[in-house]
């Protein structure tokens, strides 16, 4: 699907030059090595997977708006999944559980990093390429694949994987408790292998870029932000990921070959299993080792990308550039040691669930400080809103919103009474669901350019943006409410409770807000895919930017720059600096030709450059007092 | 050009379909029209059909594309007569985030005013109160972080947006600010994190009041049921295993265990007020979620590992009926964890009642051990005293213990 034949039409034989053999259609399109294409490789199967699960969100929307209401329409496609136009609770279940593995890591794992990643850390950084392009393509192909093995479980008799998408054993590992545990669950559990496989080639990789490829003059603290996010996101998830692997073998384990890891004490109806010995609980520890870093894999990338966009749209420096950093940094640490708050009422000893509410109310203050020093960037700068712009002030704010009622949801006592509501539901829909997507949205609309060479159109942008930004909030706030009442997640109809049955009119506002906003995702698609060939060329720094990958050619070149790899000087936030002619001034401009723009702190105390500048600036005055 | 030539396109394909749908909705109008003469057109049927929601979208999107056009040639005109910029989209969307703002808060309002009626009522248990008030505290502190962030971003996006005669302010950082706002946050959140660490310790490490001693009641998830187990006059529920289960001992009760024997099984669950409740939380298939939202209790049952919540009733279902003005109220618990497909049906009521109700409702409840089960587990029928009595009588017969071990060996 993404061979992406809709490629750009740069002559490829114009670089023979490098040493690079001729390329075919295969090598280019498909088993491309060059970390731009794969990037846009992973983004084009990261929109369609997107599209998919936001189609499937849509199906168990209208049921749970219409509980009692039949659309024949459902049968046709459907079929005896939605026998006489209502979606079956069992397929109910499969939809919300594969729309969350989809979303969580095809579209925000992988179509995020793996697009910005393979993209900008090359292209930011200064290298030709990837450390091993050769294991990056496979990374993409392993990717693929599990996104294949994914979506085929919806052509199987028992139907896809259908315990919730943290698969919590026993109900995942018993095929006679759901059906979905039958073969779907088998193919869940390959393709998350397989998905990991790909994300740890992928990280290695990155990290391996990022401290071993860096051009000359780019130290650790001239990186962009979004460097540093994507680092520290790979270094998350090289850490984490295998510990899911490790689950889920186990689970593999206990589903196929009889061991008893998760399973204890169990009796389907009056069966008794042989299974003696082990944990469910065991597994929610193994996956939630992974799961909450994982949600930091999913929202840092964005945190980077927007940061970056912040800085450069609104012709100001990043506020706290350290701080920035340092709260990454402190948010990666932190997000080892919160895990246990996914499980303050599992029945695990109370004692850890006072420490994990510890932990994780302390992970707020990174947060927070990120939150403050987006607010300062954006304080007093000159702000033009592109589109890009657009979805990082969308990212702040569903950040704050969904941060806030994390701070509900980490203390335990409170956890009590919201735990699996649909205030948790709202909470990270709108904190790592909402946030990330945007940030991931905004990296589109910011770096078309350097992926197609053309730009997106920005009237259909802002009324994408507007749309989607106003829906998303109408979407997620009122199911706060629902979760305040008592009403869980993941129920198939609220027509069995009394208490519940005032909510469904709510449910109504809710599912035409999430239809909105999924059409108003044609804009978006429509404007991404017909920007690809048609859009209006781009220069080659549109938005007048700081950072390298604005220094090479529109044509995007097999190794990036055309002569030598640029030089970087300087931080890359220096836009509107006092003194300087234009209001940025590029990585790649020495302190030598910004003479009158120089402040001290540049120098990082290099006692023969503050001389030098000292020198010049006594010239610069007794040129002034000579003109007066 | 390329894009006059797509609308043009379009255009053709959206007005065919328009005018087929006009003709077979026409046709739709004449055909009623003949049947009922008088009757206005009944729309209900086309409003269900997915073809009419698929045209008003591809209605929209016709416009929205005509929009984009006039826009675009009303800008290339000002652009040929040197005129400034048709539009200033930074002002426009400047202007936007404003009005979101307004909106948004008005918006926030109702739903803390409209929505916030809807939760549920105040807590009906002693620890359910400071969870209340913690999390009241919790909602005004970060309902004034909400609106005061919200406030600035949206505010500094209207104010600072692009002017060509303004230059940013470079500002890359300050020290004194970054700290506060470090330290500002920690602060809060330590006074929360010591709140929250407390109530948890009181919640789950309960200190036994010798004269208030807890009622115990058992309860046992499997897909999609709860089953209630009393524990009659010894005030203990006695052992299962889950070996022993059969279709006639549904919960795997162990006969050897003589704190078995007077048993209660309920089909609600009925607790008096004001006397602590300690609950025992066991599941036979997969996880389940005991969750009873107006007593803020929540704890999973776990197959092969048993749970305990203790908490304390205080409000009867009568004074929450009045509290609510409903006179319908009813207090319940339900399963909180995805367990199947039945998942979104597992209930069971509760009723909280004064010491004297509960004990007339408990005398009326049967055994676990019926005469079937004693049949089928081979014990004496014809002395089945009221249960409690029983409980020294039975102890003696060896039959049933017998029984019981062969089952275990099994």
């Amino acid at each position: 699907m993404s061979t992406i034949s809709l490629h750009d039409t740069h002559n490829h034989d114009s670089h023979d030059d490098h040493g690079h053999h001729k390329e075919t259609f295969l090598t280019k399109y498909v088993f491309s090595q060059d970390h731009k294409m794969i990037a846009k490789q992973f983004l084009i199967t990261g929109i369609i997977m997107a599209v998919i699960a936001m189609c499937l969100s849509i199906l168990f929307r209208i049921q749970l708006a219409w509980p009692d209401k039949s659309f024949p329409l459902l049968e046709t496609f459907l079929g005896k999944w939605a026998e006489g136009g209502r979606i079956k609770p069992d397929f109910y279940l499969a939809l919300v559980t594969i729309h969350g593995t989809i979303m969580v890591f095809f579209v925000l794992t992988a179509g995020l990093s793996g697009t910005f990643s393979n993209l900008l850390i090359p292209l930011q950084l200064g290298a030709r390429d990837m450390a091993s392009p050769f294991l990056n393509m496979l990374s993409y192909w392993f990717f693929f694949s599990a996104c294949v093995i994914m979506m085929s479980s919806f052509f199987i008799q028992t139907g896809p994987a259908s315990a919730g998408w943290t698969i919590y054993p026993p109900l995942s590992a018993l095929p006679t408790a759901i059906s979905g545990s039958g073969l779907g669950m088998t193919l869940w559990l390959i393709s998350m292998v397989l998905f990991v496989a790909s994300s740890l080639m992928g990280g290695i990789n990155y990290v391996s870029t990022i401290l071993n490829m860096r051009t000359k003059g780019m130290d650790l603290w001239k990186m962009p932000l979004t460097i540093w996010a994507f680092f520290l996101t790979a270094v998350l998830g090289i850490l984490s990921f295998p510990v899911l692997v490790a689950g889920v073998v186990l689970l593999i384990f206990d589903r196929s070959f009889g061991t008893s890891f998760y399973l204890s004490d169990i009796v389907m109806g009056t069966q008794v299993l042989p299974n003696e010995g082990g944990s469910p609980i065991l597994w929610q520890h193994l996956f939630w080792f992974l799961g909450h870093p994982e949600v930091y894999i999913v929202i840092m990338p964005a945190m980077g990308l927007s940061s970056e966009i912040m800085s450069v749209n609104a012709r100001k420096p990043i506020f706290g550039y350290h701080a920035m950093i340092y709260s990454l940094i402190g948010i990666t640490i932190l997000s080892f040691i919160v895990w246990g708050h996914h499980m303050f009422v599992t029945g695990m000893n109370p004692l850890l669930g006072g420490v994990f509410m510890i932990t994780t109310l302390i992970i707020a203050v990174p947060s927070a400080v990120k939150t403050f020093n987006w607010l300062a960037t954006l304080w007093r700068g000159n702000i033009r809103f592109t589109p890009a712009m657009l979805f990082a002030i969308g990212l702040v704010s569903f950040f704050i919103s969904g941060g806030l009622t994390g701070i509900f949801l980490g203390n335990a006592s409170l956890d009590i009474n919201l735990h699996d509501t649909y205030f948790v539901v709202a909470h990270f829909h709108l904190v790592m669901g909402s946030a990330a997507i945007f940030g991931m949205l905004a990296g589109v609309y910011h770096y078309f350019p350097k992926m197609f060479g053309r730009l997106m159109s920005n009237k259909l942008g802002y009324l994408h943006f507007w749309i989607t930004f106003a829906c998303a909030y109408l979407v997620f706030f009122p199911l706060h409410f629902l979760g305040l009442d008592g009403v869980p997640r993941r129920y198939y109809a609220f027509t069995e409770f009394e208490f519940m049955q005032k909510w469904v009119t709510v449910n109504v506002l809710v599912t035409w807000s999430a239809i909105v906003a999924a059409l108003a995702q044609v804009a978006f698609l429509f404007n991404f895919f017909y920007s690809i060939f048609k859009g209006k060329v781009s220069s080659q720094n549109p938005w007048e930017a700081n950072t390298l990958e604005w220094t090479t050619p529109v044509e995007r070149l097999h190794g990036n720059w055309p002569g030598e790899i640029p030089t970087v000087y300087r931080w890359p936030y220096d836009y509107s600096k006092p003194g300087a002619e234009q209001d940025f001034i590029p990585q790649t401009v020495p302190f030598s030709q910004t003479m009158s723009s120089n402040m001290p702190h540049d120098f990082e105390g290099n006692a023969e450059s503050e001389r030098i500048q000292k020198e010049w600036e006594a010239l610069e005055a007794t040129k002034e007092t000579k003109l007066d | 050009m390329s894009l006059r030539k797509f609308i043009s396109n379009k255009t053709i394909a959206a007005l065919a379909v328009i005018v087929t749908a006009f003709a077979n909705t026409s046709a739709f109008a004449q055909a009623a029209a003949a049947s009922t003469a008088e009757k206005p057109v009944d729309m209900g049927p086309v409003y269900k059909s997915a073809i009419f929601y698929t045209m008003a979208f591809l209605l929209i999107c016709l416009f929205i594309a005509i929009l984009g056009k006039a826009l675009k040639v009303y800008e290339l005109t000002r652009e040929a007569q040197d005129k400034p910029k048709g539009i200033n989209w930074d002002n426009v969307n400047g202007i936007i985030f404003a009005l979101f703002l307004i909106v948004g808060l008005y918006g926030v309002y109702w739903e803390y005013t409209v929505h916030g009626k809807m939760i549920l009522p105040e807590a009906a248990s002693e620890h359910g109160k400071k969870i209340d008030s913690m999390f009241n505290i919790t909602l005004i502190i970060t309902t004034i972080v909400f609106i005061l962030t919200h406030i600035a971003l949206f505010l500094f996006a209207y104010i600072y947006r692009h002017k060509g005669t303004r230059k940013a302010y470079y500002y890359p950082h300050n020290n004194t600010l970054e700290r506060i706002w470090t330290i500002i946050p920690a602060l809060v959140l330590t006074v929360l994190v010591l709140m929250g660490f407390l109530t948890w310790r009181s919640i789950f490490y309960k200190i036994e009041d010798p004269n208030n001693k807890p009622l115990s009641i058992e309860i046992t998830s499997s897909q999609f049921a709860w089953a209630i187990r009393y524990p009659g006059a010894d005030g203990v529920v006695g052992q299962k295993n889950y070996k022993l289960i059969t279709s006639e001992n549904a919960l795997g009760i162990d006969f050897n265990d003589k704190k078995n024997l007077d048993d209660q099984i309920a089909d609600e669950m009925v607790i008096p007020v004001n006397k602590p409740v300690r609950l025992i939380l066991t599941s036979k298939d997969v996880i389940h979620s005991f969750y009873m939202p107006h007593f803020r209790v929540q704890l999973n049952t776990v197959p092969g590992m048993t749970s305990y919540f203790e908490f304390t009733p205080t409000i009867t279902t009568e004074e929450m009926k009045a509290k609510t003005a409903d006179p319908k109220f009813q207090y319940l618990f339900l399963c909180n964890k995805i367990c199947g497909d039945g998942h979104y049906k597992m209930q069971k009521p509760v009723r909280v009642v004064s010491q004297q109700e509960y004990d007339e409702w408990v005398a009326e409840q049967g055994t676990y051990l019926t005469d079937d089960l004693r049949k089928a587990f081979k014990m004496p029928v014809a002395d089945a005293a009221p249960a409690p009595a029983a409980a020294d009588t039975v102890s003696k017969d060896t039959a049933a213990v017998t029984t019981n071990q062969t089952a275990l060996n099994k």
